[in-house]
């Protein structure tokens, strides 16, 4: 294996966090805390501590990079970048516990939103900035954003492997001929798309720091809030503003760049797109009815359906009302959804609308191959038919994921809180929502359970944002002998 | 510049890497999911699957907005018919066929003016012709031919016991009693732009431009044989050899091609009857021995199978064969060969894609269009032609004083078809031709002021 490679692609993703650290530090500043900004200055001198012997050791690297040093290379520098992301907090001494200033960073940079601290509004603003940018960067991911500000001048066709291993969804293409400009356009999007939720918050009156933790949560679909109550405390226009974005982060990117840059509108027609749209406003019907005759109107009871439909869906995981007092059926389709997740390609998390299109086509087809031995079927996405080996990697996707859901379940049980609690608690973390049921609900955080259950549930939310196989990759044996 | 490369197969693949390497925004369409995984795991380009030459996947291709059209399928007919498609779809683009069937060679020039077609590439009848120009001279591993046909440049092995051991470059023009320039250095697997205190030792394999009337006094004066090709063997029977003979016969070579299938043998036997063609299976040494191998002045070995190539080339060099050219096709790393006495080497994907490069940089050019591009020493060097207009920079100044990037040699001027040899004194202006010799460097020379540190 080509460490030398790897190591020059963790050096520069720690060169880019530690630049990202730097606006946080300036807020401190400018709040006057000396203590936190030293927390900062000495996280940002760690960091390069790691970063520059690696980046010369990569300097000389061997252009050989294949998948299996992209998934590598991938899942190591969001290690990395978390374990050394989260000493501010260590530092500054707003989260002692090392175990716990991880999960939290973990939680930011892969969008989960899953929060260990029991007073928000307690922490420094600096932090809290620093802790919802890591959702806007890990949203489309750190290392695409590496991809879209470095050229590649030549030989550079290796970087694919880590915009495969980095993106979310089935099967991952190109929007351009040339991987930095995909990346480019995918952060060009992606960027406009928080400007615009950005200053439509600011329109309605939101304070302009808190419009922008909120802004970076929504459009990563990550879930921090800077409020102990997340989004309930904000007008009802806010909400509305937060429900339509989350929506709008949780679709599909090619689908803008094909409307909006390449303009074939018959890009809407997306099968995956319809089927998302679909579940959100049979959720939203479903809960409105549901739950009616708890809120004072019709009104507000569809504005706090669709906000935690489209919240749990994009597995964004802000909320505005605490959902743990629904009826069972509500509750029931909550964890369900967050199950399903957002559609592949978007910043969401979860199974993807596309695994479950394809899982629920692939079961069609194996029902009527049943009856009819004889018969020849091909399944089909948007009228193309569907390479064998995607079906069969999304089976072995749904099987490794059923594997390390349960698996991590009986481990967090250990804690002793209830089923419902591990349960929720292992989806929320694992489809990267970050809100649970009962203890892990909405108003309450994961602080109750213990370091071991923390550190399974950082793994979980590690390998639902990479989807399982970088990780697995990187804890396989294969991958690390040095013999063929 | 956006290019569409249909069809990825060896030719396909060569002219992906190729221009990938040079940073163009590429297409590669193909039917076949695997070759394209293939090239989206090596290249950074963007794959369609699909067939080339309907206006869906040429849609997909995004046809509208690129500039090139590429067409190397396996199929001419495809091919056309994929370039005409993208040419209704986009009146503006280039388009680039292979044509390779030998029976459409007679219409070329109509198929490219009526179909509006701005190149078309034949590998096999580019192989055959490099072959022929090799033959002409045996003495030199490889020929390339510039400014018309009035320079040359030739690779050459310095034998033991030869005039050239042990003396620095720049004594070369009085040993040589002729003004030549020695641009590039093989010695081992190491090639560079050597300079004049370069010593030459047994073994090494030199570049040497020249003018063309000049090669045989150089020669005559070097004590190299210039013993010409009177016949040649070829084994395998396939389009090359076909063009190949063809060019031999016309000029007054005999030919005996061995062929292994009957139907082929009875269909050559036709089309070339003043060659004389053999059934049997050219690997087998009797059959080699017994058409008189040893005595042939020339082998070529052209079948399908590079390592059945290889080992004929080997055994005709244990033979003692004077001349032997063996086709490469599929094997990419061409000069760990070059120990093994298999003579020259030519591959018919690299000469395409060499011809393709060419053309997309002369495109890419606003000013100083390239003229011909030439890989010597296995791929590891560059030699273009270019036209001095009077957008390129430094015209007039003499060669001393132009400021040229490392690894850049100017190794000839054209002035009115009359060849210079270049000296610190000489200069250019606008109208002649300039040969450059540059040896991998990035990012690459494709115009002449590329050439310039500033």
């Amino acid at each position: 294996m080509n460490y030398k490679a790897i190591f020059r692609v963790v050096s520069y993703a720690l060169l880019l966090e530690a630049i990202c650290m730097i606006p946080g530090m300036l807020l401190c500043l400018m709040d006057g805390e000396p203590r936190v900004v030293l927390a900062y200055l000495a996280a940002i001198a760690v960091i390069l501590a790691v970063s520059i012997p690696l980046y010369r050791q990569g300097k000389k690297a061997p252009a050989a990079f294949y998948a299996q040093e992209g998934f590598v290379a991938t899942s190591l520098a969001w290690i990395v970048l978390s374990m050394l992301g989260c000493l501010p907090f260590v530092f500054s001494g707003q989260i002692p516990s090392y175990v716990d200033a991880v999960f939290e960073m973990v939680s930011g940079f892969t969008t989960t939103g899953a929060s260990i601290l029991t007073d928000v509004e307690a922490m420094s603003r600096g932090l809290l900035l620093w802790r919802s940018f890591s959702h806007w960067l890990g949203g489309m991911g750190i290392l695409v954003f590496l991809l879209a500000l470095t050229p590649t001048q030549s030989g550079g066709g290796y970087t694919m492997h880590l915009l495969r291993a980095e993106s979310p969804g089935p099967s991952v293409g190109k929007l351009t001929p040339r991987l930095h400009q995909t990346a480019k356009i995918l952060y060009i999007l992606y960027f406009t798309l928080t400007v615009l939720d950005l200053v439509f918050l600011l329109l309605g009156g939101m304070p302009l720091f808190d419009a922008l933790c909120t802004a970076f949560g929504t459009a990563g679909t990550g879930g921090f809030g800077v409020k102990a109550d997340s989004i309930a405390g904000y007008s009802p226009y806010l909400q509305n503003v937060t429900t339509v974005f989350m929506l709008l982060f949780g679709v599909n990117f090619t689908v803008y760049y094909l409307v909006l840059i390449r303009h074939t509108f018959s890009a809407l027609l997306d099968e995956e797109l319809r089927l998302y749209l679909a579940f959100f406003a049979g959720s939203t019907l479903l809960i409105t009815w549901n739950v009616r005759g708890m809120y004072r109107t019709l009104g507000e009871t569809v504005r706090h359906a669709a906000f935690q439909v489209s919240s749990i869906m994009t597995t964004t995981g802000f909320a505005t009302t605490d959902f743990n007092l629904w009826p069972s059926f509500s509750k029931a389709i909550i964890l369900m959804l967050m199950l399903l997740g957002a559609c592949a390609g978007s910043t969401g998390g979860g199974l993807k609308m596309a695994r479950v299109l394809l899982l629920l086509k692939d079961l069609r087809r194996s029902v009527r191959k049943s009856l009819h031995p004889n018969s020849v079927q091909v399944v089909q996405v948007n009228g193309e038919a569907l390479q064998e080996q995607v079906l069969r990697n999304t089976a072995a996707y749904l099987t490794a994921y059923c594997v390390l859901t349960l698996g991590s379940f009986l481990l967090v049980s250990l804690d002793g809180f209830s089923v419902e609690a591990n349960i929720s608690a292992v989806f929320a973390c694992f489809n990267n929502i970050g809100p649970g049921l009962a203890e892990v609900g909405p108003t309450s955080s994961f602080a109750a359970y213990s370091a071991f259950s923390k550190v399974i549930l950082t793994m979980d939310m590690l390998f639902g944002r990479l989807e399982i196989f970088p990780m697995l990759a990187l804890l396989s044996r294969h991958t690390w002998r040095r013999s063929l | 510049m956006k290019i569409i490369v249909a069809g990825d197969g060896k030719v396909g693949l060569a002219v992906t890497r190729e221009l990938s390497r040079e940073g163009y925004d590429l297409t590669v369409i193909d039917s076949k999911q695997e070759v394209l995984d293939d090239s989206v795991g090596r290249y950074d380009v963007m794959v369609v699957k699909g067939n080339a030459a309907t206006m869906g996947t040429l849609r997909t291709a995004n046809v509208q907005e690129a500039d090139l059209v590429i067409a190397a399928t396996s199929a001419d007919e495809t091919n056309l018919l994929c370039c005409l498609t993208a040419r209704k779809m986009n009146p503006k683009i280039h388009t680039i066929a292979r044509v390779r069937n030998p029976e459409y060679i007679e219409q070329q020039f109509a198929m490219r003016e009526e179909l509006g077609l701005s190149m078309t590439v034949n590998p096999e009848l580019a192989v055959a012709g490099e072959v022929h120009r090799i033959l002409q001279i045996p003495a030199f591993i490889k020929r390339d031919t510039f400014a018309k046909g009035r320079a040359e440049l030739v690779e050459l092995k310095v034998q033991p016991g030869s005039r050239l051991v042990g003396i620095p470059l720049s004594e070369m023009n009085q040993i040589a009693g002729v003004k030549v320039l020695v641009c590039a250095v093989t010695r081992g697997s190491e090639t560079l732009i050597p300079n004049g205190s370069y010593v030459l030792r047994e073994g090494d394999h030199i570049h040497v431009t020249a003018q063309a009337d000049d090669l045989a006094r150089f020669m005559k004066n070097l004590q190299i044989s210039t013993h010409p090709v009177r016949q040649t063997m070829i084994v395998g029977g396939g389009r090359v050899s076909l063009h190949l003979a063809r060019l031999l016969l016309r000029a007054g070579i005999s030919v005996k091609i061995i062929e292994q299938d009957a139907a082929r043998c009875i269909e050559l036997a036709g089309l070339l009857p003043k060659a004389s063609i053999i059934h049997g299976d050219g690997t087998s040494q009797d059959i080699l021995d017994s058409e008189g191998l040893e005595h042939t002045d020339a082998l070529v070995t052209l079948t399908g199978r590079d390592e059945e190539n290889l080992v004929v080339s080997m055994y005709a060099n244990q033979l003692g064969v004077p001349k032997i050219v063996t086709k490469v096709s599929r094997i990419e790393n061409t000069s760990m060969f070059e120990q093994m006495g298999v003579g020259t080497i030519v591959s018919p994907k690299d000469l395409c894609s060499a011809n393709i490069v060419r053309y997309v940089r002369a495109m890419h050019n606003q000013t100083g269009a390239m003229l011909t591009l030439h890989r010597i020493a296995g791929d590891r060097v560059e030699a273009m032609e270019f036209l001095v207009d009077d957008q390129v920079r430094h015209c007039g100044t003499p060669l001393k004083d132009i400021p040229l990037r490392p690894n850049i040699l100017l190794a000839c001027v054209s002035r009115q078809g009359k060849v210079t040899i270049p000296d610190g004194n000489t200069y250019f202006e606008p109208g002649d031709t300039t040969i450059v010799v540059c040896a991998d460097i990035q990012p690459p020379v494709r115009q002449m002021n590329d050439i310039f540190a500033r």
